[in-house]
């Protein structure tokens, strides 16, 4: 996994958030939970910053821990993050098919996973907790039931709309 | 003392650390990717696994390497069940490695290889990896090779970088089948802040990190006619190339290298114990003026380019402590060129190519420096480690263990035991000392063994000795591995700092566990015995003081004047640069 288009960081945000978490190795987890509420992403320089300012840490120890859990994004995440259910009951009502359609329809190829424009961002999350509405999609906070690939292009489609004319 | 059973017999033990010791040091070989006795424990290989039988009858089978050793427990190394699993374990790793053994910097030193042939894999059931699943390989430096299709992920390189260097340019990365070792964010080592000391690659089980080679351009430099060839040889070579023909580490071998260079065809032999020596005339003459004219203290060797390139990338406020004296590999290479030509008929600056053997993968980089260059050229054109001289040695067909021992060359190859000692952690700082008294009072030191400095196992990397000068208290630190030498930094910026020279060397007991040296991260013994191979050439030495060697009193006679003289100044001198690499510069 390699990160590709990065913003420019401001570091005293970072260190704010650091000298909360007391500059704490323990508390790494949590430092790079708070960095991608500010940037919706990970940034490599920000990851950089941490590891080089928390004692027993280096960048490649802190871009470890960022890769491991899925909770973390190295690419800058869209505008609207959609989280796709791939948990056992959305999977066996069809789940694959509504992917299929959302990254054909958005140019999701070759593992990208954010449209060019950074208005779509697309990841699929293993359970939702709303198994009896499956297969679920989630766009931003809005829950999307039932889905089939005609429906979840409806749903892109209008979004789109939406954003057009705003 | 406890004892314990081992296939059935009974062994005691006292202290190990772990259960994989107990069974080593009862003479029973274990297979180990990932274990080193300097690094901790990890348990990510599986391959020392045992069958354990505790007292009250429950059996567990259990990585060793990750067991503490208990009373009255019985052992079982080779049950058909750990044997069953170590060979799924090697077939699996083999799955996912790059088998083209032959072409590989690793064949014949590879532990993979070594243990598939071991437990007769003859046969793996998986797929293989296609070209499409091939990854970059990185030779972007000019020390170190990174090809991560033959990572088996043990782990070892990113544990000695951290635990040795004190911040890890390698990582793991991602996650399950995906995950990798690598630098951030996949760059290449020349774009983190790698020093390239080669401890990674010497305690990597594969060839996953190998030496860059340069044998090729010595056989080039050789074989060209109009070309003339130096050699230089640093101290702890001697001491371990042996090793790879069969004779004990720590062994002096010295005349024997000169003999193989020589029939190599090499035209001229120097000692780089030599510009060992020289370094510590200049080095103890900058540290005597910092001490006496109220210079900028403490001072810091800067023989290891390692030690100098983290200074550069990591405290690039700091510079003004390293000593200006370049590396003996750094003074040897410039005065060979200059003032060779002087001393022997068809030698010109031009038609010289300088090749050093040194025990460092961090030289091949030290020896690219923009500041190590003379009219345009690098002063040294040709940088093999000992490893890389052990194979030009085998290609050429020559019989090492019973090659007649000669003589080095005239007139750079006189040495003295100083310069011998440089090859051990302390010996710089020794070296430096016994000629420091001897300028600070106009007497030589009555005892010239500085024991306290000496020691290059795991307990002594970091050792405090103070000397009295004819009453001016000299505080010495030597530290070895770059996680000390950073204690010592911190000292000095929160201004704890005792000590008024510092003497660094990046990898662990110094430049006889050194990351071009044959492989010894098995056994922690080796270095030892290295070093005291060392310092036993230093008590027979006739002559053990730098400023003593004769050839280096008439080089400064007819060449150079004094110690610190401008034309020294000019041949023996460097400057560092700001290379800090960090994204958030403005905020450093």
């Amino acid at each position: 996994m390699t990160a590709t288009s990065q913003t420019a960081i401001d570091f005293s945000k970072i260190d704010e958030v650091l000298g909360k978490y007391e500059y704490k190795k323990s508390n790494l987890i949590a430092i790079l939970q708070k960095i991608q509420e500010i940037y919706r992403y990970l940034p490599i320089d920000a990851m950089t910053y941490v590891g080089t300012k928390i004692e027993g840490l280096s960048p490649a120890t802190v871009y470890g821990v960022a890769t491991f859990y899925a909770q973390f994004s190295l690419d800058p995440k869209g505008k609207y993050e959609i989280k796709l259910c791939d948990g056992t009951a959305c999977h066996v009502r069809g789940s694959m098919p509504v992917l299929d359609a959302v990254k054909a329809k958005l140019g999701l190829t070759n593992g990208k996973t954010t449209t060019e424009n950074g208005m779509f961002s697309l990841e699929t999350v293993s359970c939702l907790g709303a198994c009896g509405l499956a297969p679920v999609v989630v766009i931003n906070e809005k829950v999307y039931p039932k889905m089939t690939a005609d429906a979840v292009k409806v749903a892109l489609d209008e979004i789109i709309k939406q954003e057009q004319e705003a | 003392m406890s004892t314990l059973f081992i296939n059935g017999k009974e062994y005691e033990y006292t202290n190990e650390p772990n259960l994989l010791e107990v069974i080593r040091n009862a003479g029973i070989d274990v297979p180990t990717f990932c274990y080193s006795p300097e690094l901790k424990p990890f348990g990510s290989c599986r391959m020392c696994v045992v069958e354990v039988e505790y007292p009250n009858g429950r059996v567990v089978v259990n990585s060793s390497c990750t067991m503490p050793p208990e009373p009255n427990v019985k052992v079982s190394t080779n049950t058909a069940r750990v044997r069953r699993i170590r060979k799924t374990v090697l077939e699996l790793l083999l799955a996912n490695h790059d088998r083209e053994c032959t072409t590989c910097d690793k064949s014949g030193q590879c532990d993979l290889q070594k243990y598939a042939e071991e437990y007769g894999i003859k046969e793996i059931k998986y797929a293989k990896l296609t070209p499409e699943d091939m990854k970059a390989i990185d030779d972007w430096n000019p020390s170190l090779k990174r090809d991560p299709n033959k990572c088996i992920l043990c782990g070892a390189c990113v544990r000695a970088c951290q635990e040795f260097q004190g911040h890890a340019v390698l990582g793991f990365a991602n996650r399950g089948s995906k995950t990798v070792v690598q630098p951030l964010n996949g760059k290449l080592l020349a774009e983190v802040d790698c020093v390239f000391c080669g401890q990674c690659q010497a305690v990597c089980p594969t060839g996953a990190l190998t030496i860059k080679s340069n044998i090729e351009e010595a056989w080039e430099a050789v074989n060209d006619k109009n070309k003339k060839t130096v050699v230089q040889i640093a101290p702890s070579v001697r001491v371990a190339i042996g090793e790879m023909f069969g004779l004990k580490p720590g062994e002096n071998t010295i005349g024997k290298i000169y003999a193989a260079l020589r029939k190599i065809g090499f035209d001229l032999i120097f000692d780089t114990n030599f510009s060992a020596d020289l370094t510590i005339t200049e080095e103890a003459t900058e540290f005597v003026e910092r001490l006496t004219k109220g210079g900028l203290l403490p001072m810091f060797t800067s023989c290891c380019p390692a030690w100098v390139r983290y200074m550069e990338t990591q405290h690039p406020d700091m510079l003004g402590h390293l000593s200006t004296c370049k590396s003996p590999q750094g003074m040897l290479s410039p005065v060979i060129k200059e003032l060779l030509p002087k001393y022997h008929e068809g030698y010109t600056k031009e038609n010289i190519t300088v090749i050093s053997i040194m025990p460092c993968t961090a030289k091949k980089y030290e020896a690219r420096r923009s500041q190590l260059k003379r009219d345009g050229k690098f002063e040294t054109d040709i940088v093999m480690t000992t490893k890389e001289l052990a194979r030009m040695i085998k290609e050429a067909g020559i019989d090492f263990k019973n090659i007649e021992p000669e003589q080095a060359d005239s007139p750079f190859g006189e040495y003295t035991g100083a310069g011998t000692i440089f090859g051990a952690s302390g010996g710089v700082a020794e070296a430096a000392a016994r000629t420091a008294y001897y300028y600070v009072t106009g007497e030589n030191i009555a005892d010239k063994d500085i024991k306290q400095m000496r020691g290059v196992d795991k307990s002594t990397r970091s050792k405090s000795v103070e000397l009295d000068i004819k009453g001016t208290k000299v505080v010495v630190r030597v530290v070895s591995t770059l996680k000390e030498a950073e204690k010592a930094i911190q000292e000095i910026k929160n201004g704890t700092a005792n000590f008024q020279l510092l003497e660094v060397m990046a990898c662990p007991g110094g430049c006889v566990n050194g990351g071009g040296q044959p492989t010894s991260c098995k056994d922690a013994k080796i270095k030892e015995e290295r070093a005291e191979g060392l310092y036993e050439e230093d008590r027979e030495l006739p002559i053990r003081l730098s400023h003593e060697n004769p050839d280096i009193i008439r080089l400064y006679k007819e060449d150079l004047e004094k110690p610190g003289s401008h034309k020294a100044h000019e041949l023996l001198h460097t400057s560092y640069s700001d290379m800090f690499t960090g994204s958030y510069k403005d905020l450093k």
